[in-house]
């Protein structure tokens, strides 16, 4: 823990508050159907043209029935788009390396797994995937599962901030407007700046090197005179899938890969981009409910979170692994395995509480090959539900949760009904709440548990011992979370993995979706007193205590005792007894 | 029954509509602006020596003589197979991993003639996580400095002095770690880049 | 006084409440209350398991996690039975007051027969002479009557109950002292006022409150949750190698689940109903309790809410050349024999000028002018003069418009400053000028200024011009005031707070109050009222002191602030035992997580028979918490919840540590396993 990483921690959080409020300024822009943008000149046109297409009028807004089913037609036709890409990309165009159709199981898993946000991947980009399917089957979902989830997350805060309404926007004005004013602008611009740093842009391909020292032993497959260079337009790619922390590699290493991601600097701003939106998103909130003290008490408990496990992380790979430091290993280096020179310790820390606290699910690092109590801190982070900034829009909607359920359990004490905002939390508001949540819980501990104990579920492991469970875990917290990294030793591509992953994809977006919305219909009917004394306190020290408090004691009470099993037994076994598995 | 056609007529009509702008537009226009902007970044780096590509500077290469400073362990493919990256993924507790990284140790101190209780550097024995690292530790690069120079017949300090120049500092002085791109390095010293 | 409070432990009570308790095992009974249910099962289950129990289990050990599992439903049922049990004992203080009378109803044909009460019906007439009891609740349609209603209110002083009006209704077992009523019967035997209010105080009519259904829909989901993260837990210990008993399973997960707050949970809404009972207010309902909690406007009525009912002499503002003496002298005798409120307090002020009473009879070859309405004036003849006090423009006219231009002055300050001017005028020559004024009920400044600290907003309704409403409402600190107000403008008023988002309390008596009171989120009536107002309200005063609305509010919010702080004190808990039966339960298999131990409880089993009996016994320990209330302060939101949150809040995550481990200290010095 030295002082370049505490000045480049400094660093992030500045940048990325001073980011905050012009980007939730810009997003009131984009989320209010006739709101005014310096892009207008260039891009009204396109909106007008596509309304055509669709048959639109903009004017008309949706209650949350109409919008949710919109939502959800929408992202059904979306995977099946996906899905019949992949499994007929041997006939599709943009194909040079000559790649067969995908397998179904396979197919329907990077389906749902792209629609859903979450970008797992069972598959390796560079070996399975043509540019048609990565360009066109993935990218897609990449830029408009993110615009579902900020569209989720404004129809949930116009239904906090309304007074007595029935809607709640509309969907397709949401969705389009996203992308074209949000996403595509600054993907653009960004996907240009990684290019200028060295990620590839290009249809080649791949390219042959020969080899310097065309002998040596770790010479690539059959061919031991050349190194196959993977290429690709990866520049594209990168940049939305951070932008809309989908964080599906071009690469099977991920943002790891020096050609995704090839610079400290181009590393920097790709975590900036992680948490551009959603942090935007918090001020979008206070603007909106016209209490921005909130907006930023919500902030700041995100910001203490993302703290919190960035310092555990990096203090438990900055202390490495004793079983190494053993064998001679310099301990002052702390953990380098699975980790990038360019990065150290640090970065690699950083990245994956950011990866993490949001949905993204990038890598720059190999999280399986971190130590027990810094790989816990990004399992942990996907269990809590990704609400620390989180994945854009489902992050402040998983977020806004965990308020009314932490104004619900404590409003009491103030000796009212629990209101946010004014608005009365009632019998169905916590019903629907709690649903969100308890789905996320069934999911991942409900499909860990089948997996931990069947053969599918056991074959796909590559280590043994607490660090088995702990892959098993990972990847169903993963899937859920809709984050897509993972502890990546584990095989997720056998037909039972395949299937359950992309269920708990699924349920993890939609089954949370659907109650979300729910509750922003059901706000958005309520009365709308102003505030006075008597109110909630939603913002200053206590609120953002009472926030942090309900996520995580309903994050560390539901997974502790499967964590202890997996994450903290393993650390009692690194430093305390000489066991190997 | 209304509500689902007009459901679907949308939604496909959004599907393409946005595919199209957001994977033909918009990769061909990043496309065609890095390609403009940025060739040869946009193009992977690559090092080229009359004609033929002889790597790329981001993308690590296996070396094994001893007369070439070595990269980090690698796990992609066979070992720097840069169409098939990732990382070795083993945990803490793994035996794999421990026995893997003993005979790595044992292998650096034997080549570079260190002391059996030399505390070796991190990165020289660990896997990276691209598999295609193309960095090692100044550390890492000191250490077997001794050794090219013996293999190669060359003053220690002159190697020292190429160790540095191919040494990248912290990005804007304080982003990452300072590294030292390991083929360009051996490029150097066998002349190639001249 | 019929409501009286009962100390928290008496014989009387917990004697019974231990029998209902066992009672209350009936698991059919325990399905609406989940968390309790679920303990029920898993006490069954282990208490099965003890015949086929895994070997390296022994039987002490599972036999004493299941017996204490049983404890932490029965006292989950005794905390309940208790606070029904207070409730009954209130009740059966009530029913005494129903001893049986006989009616004089008023046949047909116009002959009256003698019947049993409970022989009455609704809109039958009796006659209740002096010295009877009245048999049942009903409106006097005839005559009137000082009745006797201390067996209801607690109240000694008789009160007059009379046809038409506001104060036409009377309520069964009060005594009538004088004269004879016609009154005809509004409620059936069963269904009257205190058949109502004994069903409610037992428990026996309550239904869950919409908040307690959210809680309940929480505490069911965290339960949900639990039983999940418990069932797959066996699996990962499979894959681990560690086999979890059910025994220890059971016990984790019921030391998980919120027993603490689903086990008071209920005793909460009855001890707040029964809190209400004890002020004398009888509430209709628990809804009604829990929404005087959530009242954020409240509508005052003026006069004998914020001011004593009648003004008051303050001060004497005699003209240019009169001394104050002079002035207080002649209103002294102007007021002699003016009966009223007003006119008494005038020879009381004077008597502050050195003048000390004299009697009428002094005062012989008098003739005292009683105030009409047409002359709007008072006073006495004597001596040849002629003084008089009255209305401002009635002296004008009488001291033939001949008022000093300085009193003139005076009497609009008075006006303006909401007092009412009266003027004296010794035959054509005007004294001076009284000053009367509303008085405000002492303290009320201080209460509303804790109102406007917890954000309740008060408004003054009065009948008064805007000028006097004003200054009253300046005096009596209320937020707001509407002045010239006519009973229907209250409906308008309460309806246009609601659409804002705002609760409504209000209180009234008077027929022409019953649809504010229907509209209003908590219409609080006064018992002395008219039955339409009390049908319409959802609570009602026995004293019929308007005041109490503040602390009827306070009583609601008192009840909601303990369901939440119990609330939060019973999740936070769960850290603690996690920290005591997570490493008891790994230990055996991987020894190295012994460091996780951090109470240092001395075995994995004494660890968890610890966790489970602390689980049980603080349920007993809250229940006096439950039953009282926690205490309430007038504090602003914020404050409320940081003192809450430190007590409940760091204390539930506290408390469980020394209590477990003193637990484990008794289980080991005791050698239970």
């Amino acid at each position: 823990m030295n002082l370049y990483g505490w000045i480049q921690l400094a660093l992030y959080i500045l940048v990325l508050l001073l980011l905050t409020k012009p980007v939730g300024l810009y997003l009131i822009r984009v989320l209010d159907a006739g709101g005014r943008t310096f892009l207008d000149p260039a891009l009204r046109p396109v909106e007008r043209l596509l309304y055509r297409l669709l048959g639109l009028d903009p004017k008309k807004e949706q209650d949350w029935k109409q919008y949710t089913l919109s939502l959800l037609a929408f992202s059904f036709a979306g995977l099946l788009f996906t899905y019949a890409i992949l499994r007929l990309q041997h006939v599709l165009p943009l194909n040079p390396q000559g790649f067969g159709p995908v397998s179904p199981d396979l197919a329907f898993n990077t389906a749902a797994s792209f629609a859903t946000n979450t970008n797992w991947q069972n598959y390796a980009g560079e070996i399975t995937l043509s540019y048609f399917s990565q360009m066109v089957g993935l990218v897609f979902h990449n830029f408009v599962s993110a615009a579902v989830g900020i569209a989720v997350a404004a129809a949930l805060v116009r239904g906090i901030a309304r007074p007595s309404a029935k809607t709640v926007g509309n969907f397709w004005v949401d969705l389009v407007r996203l992308n074209l004013y949000l996403l595509l602008p600054l993907s653009t611009v960004f996907a240009l700046f990684l290019v200028s740093q060295g990620v590839v842009q290009n249809f080649k391909p791949y390219e042959k090197a020969t080899l310097v020292e065309p002998s040596n032993l770790q010479a690539p497959k059959n061919d031991s005179a050349a190194q196959t260079i993977a290429q690709g337009p990866t520049a594209s790619q990168a940049a939305i899938k951070m932008l809309g922390t989908n964080g599906g590699g071009f690469f099977n290493a991920n943002a790891s890969h020096p050609y995704e991601n090839p610079t400290p600097l181009s590393n920097f701003i790709q975590m900036l981009l992680i948490f551009l939106i959603p942090s935007g998103l918090t001020y979008y909130l206070g603007r909106k409910v016209k209490n921005q003290r909130h907006g930023w008490a919500v902030w700041s408990a995100m910001a203490i979170l993302f703290l919190a496990a960035v310092l555990v992380c990096w203090r438990a790979e900055s202390y490495g692994n004793p079983r190494l430091h053993a064998l001679g290993v310099d301990p002052a280096d702390g953990n380098m395995e699975g980790k990038e020179v360019r990065f150290g310790v640090f970065n690699s820390a950083l990245f994956a509480a950011i990866t993490t606290d949001a949905s993204c699910g990038a890598v720059n690092s190999m999280h399986d090959s971190f130590t027990p109590l810094g790989g816990m801190i990004p399992l942990f982070n996907i269990q809590l539900g990704e609400v620390v900034f989180g994945g854009v829009g489902s992050g402040l909607y998983g977020m806004l949760v965990f308020v009314v359920l932490a104004i619900f359990l404590t409003g009491l004490m103030v000796g009212r009904t629990p209101a946010y905002l004014g608005k009365k939390i009632e019998s169905y508001d916590v019903k629907v709440s709690v649903l969100a949540v308890i789905i996320l819980i069934f999911s991942i501990l409900g499909f860990s548990a089948w997996a931990s104990v069947s053969q599918w579920g056991l074959a796909g492991l590559n280590n043994a011992g607490p660090h088995g469970l702990s892959e098993i875990l990972y990847a169903y917290s993963s899937s859920t979370g809709n984050n897509g990294s993972a502890f990546a030793g584990l095989n997720g591509n056998t037909f039972w993995s395949n299937i359950t992953l992309g269920l708990a994809m699924l349920f993890g977006r939609f089954l949370m979706i659907v109650p979300i919305m729910a509750l922003a219909g059901n706000l958005a009917r309520k009365k709308l007193p102003p505030p006075s004394e008597a109110s909630f306190p939603v913002s200053g020290p206590m609120f953002i205590i009472i926030l942090i408090g309900t996520v995580l004691i309903v994050g560390a009470l539901t997974f502790l005792p499967a964590l202890a099993l997996g994450p903290i037994v393993e650390h009692f076994l690194m430093t305390g007894s000489g066991i190997l598995y | 029954m209304k509500i689902w056609l007009s459901e679907l007529r949308h939604s496909v009509a959004a599907v393409l509509s946005l595919a199209v702008i957001s994977c033909g537009i918009y990769p061909a226009a990043v496309w065609i602006l890095a390609q403009g902007l940025f060739p040869a970044k946009a193009n992977g780096s690559l090092v080229m020596r009359s004609g033929a590509i002889l790597g790329s500077r981001l993308i690590g290469q296996g070396f094994a003589e001893s007369k070439y400073f070595h990269p980090r362990p690698s796990a992609a493919g066979q070992g720097y197979d840069a169409s098939s990256s990732g990382g070795r993924n083993l945990g803490p507790t793994s035996k794999k991993l421990v026995d893997a990284v003993r005979q790595c140790i044992a292998d650096y101190r034997a080549e570079n003639n260190l002391s059996p209780d030399t505390i070796v550097p991190a990165d020289a024995v660990t896997a990276s996580a691209s598999g295609l690292d193309p960095h090692i530790s100044l550390k890492n690069a000191l250490l077997q400095t001794p050794r090219v120079a013996r293999v190669r017949g060359l003053d220690e300090k002159a190697v020292r002095k190429l160790v540095e120049t191919y040494t990248e500092g912290r990005d804007l002085g304080i982003l990452g770690e300072p590294r030292v791109n390991v083929l360009m390095l051996n490029l150097a010293l066998d002349g190639t880049l001249k | 006084m019929v409501a009286k409070s009962h100390s928290l432990f008496e014989w009387q009570i917990i004697g019974p409440a231990i029998v209902d308790s066992f009672k209350k095992l009936n698991p059919l009974s325990l399905l609406k209350n989940p968390v309790i249910f679920v303990t029920e099962v898993g006490a069954a289950v282990i208490t099965l398991g003890l015949f086929s129990r895994s070997e390296n289990e022994p039987f002490g050990f599972v036999l004493q996690i299941s017996f204490w599992l049983w404890f932490t439903v029965l006292f989950a049922n005794f905390a309940e039975a208790m606070a029904e049990g207070r409730g009954k004992a209130q009740a059966k203080a009530l029913r005494k007051t129903r001893t049986q009378t006989i009616a004089n109803r008023l046949k047909a044909d116009g002959s009256v027969e003698r019947v049993q009460a409970e022989q009455l019906r609704k809109n039958d007439l009796v006659f209740v002479s002096a010295g009877e009891i009245i048999s049942a609740d009903g409106e006097i349609i005839e005559g009137v009557a000082t009745v006797d209603e201390s067996a209801i209110t607690g109240e000694s002083a008789p009160v007059i109950r009379e046809a038409g009006g506001d104060r036409s209704a009377v309520t069964g077992g009060t005594r009538v002292l004088s004269d004879r009523i016609k009154v005809r019967v509004t409620a059936n035997p069963g269904e009257s006022f205190l058949d109502r209010m004994i069903c409610l105080v037992e428990g026996a009519a309550r239904q869950k409150t919409p908040n307690e259904i959210a809680l309940t829909i929480l505490l069911s989901a965290l339960t949900i949750i639990f039983l999940v993260v418990i069932i797959t837990l066996k699996s990962f210990g499979f894959y681990s190698g560690v086999t979890f008993t059910v025994t220890v399973l059971v016990a984790l997960l019921i030391c998980l689940i919120p027993t603490t707050i689903g086990g008071l949970l209920n005793a909460i809404g009855i001890a707040g109903i029964d809190r209400m009972v004890q002020k004398n207010v009888l509430a209709m309902s628990g809804r009604a309790v829990e929404a005087a909690g959530d009242v954020d406007v409240l509508l005052l009525d003026k006069t004998g809410t914020i001011t004593l009912g009648d003004r008051q002499a303050t001060d004497f503002l005699p003209a240019a050349g009169v001394s104050v003496e002079e002035l207080a002298n002649a209103a002294q005798l102007a007021s002699l024999a003016d009966e009223t409120p007003e006119g008494r307090s005038i020879v009381i002020l004077a008597k502050k000028y050195g003048l000390r009473g004299r009697s009428i009879s002094e005062m012989a070859r008098t003739r005292f002018v009683a105030f009409s309405a047409q002359t709007r004036m008072s006073g006495v003849d004597f001596d040849g003069r002629q003084i008089r006090k009255g209305a401002p423009d009635a002296i004008r006219a009488f001291a033939g418009d001949n008022v000093p231009s300085e009193l003139q002055g005076a009497v609009s300050s008075i006006a303006l400053s909401g007092g009412t001017p009266l003027l004296v005028a010794d035959g054509t020559k005007v004294l001076g000028a009284i000053h009367l004024k509303d008085i405000v009920k002492g303290g009320l400044k201080d209460r509303f200024e804790r109102f406007r600290a917890m954000g309740i907003k008060t408004v003054m309704i009065t009948g008064d011009n805007r000028l006097t409403a004003a200054a009253i409402a300046k005096e009596a600190g209320v937020d707001d005031y509407m002045a010239e107000a006519k009973p229907e403008d209250k409906l308008t008023l309460i309806r246009k707070e609601q659409a804002a988002g705002h609760l409504v309390a209000m209180t009234g008596d008077g027929t022409n109050d019953a649809p504010a009171l229907a509209q209003a989120d908590v219409g609080v009536a006064m018992n002395t009222g008219t039955q339409a107002a009390k049908e319409a309200g959802n609570m009602i005063d026995l004293d019929s002191n308007p005041t109490k609305l503040i602390e009827v509010v306070e009583i609601g919010k008192q009840m909601l602030i303990t369901r939440g702080a119990l609330t939060t004190f019973s999740i936070a808990n769960d850290v603690a035992k996690y920290f005591a039966i997570i490493p008891a339960m790994l230990v055996s298999v991987f020894p190295v997580i012994a460091p996780l131990n951090i109470m240092g409880l001395r075995s994995p089993l004494s660890a968890i028979l610890s966790a489970v009996i602390f689980n049980a016994l603080i349920i007993v320990a809250l229940i006096p918490l439950a039953l009282r209330g926690v205490r309430f302060r007038p504090l602003g939101a914020a404050a409320l919840l940081r003192r809450n949150l430190m007590i409940y809040g760091l204390g539930g995550l506290i408390a469980p540590f020394p209590g477990i481990k003193l637990a484990d200290l008794i289980v080991n010095a005791l050698h239970l396993v």
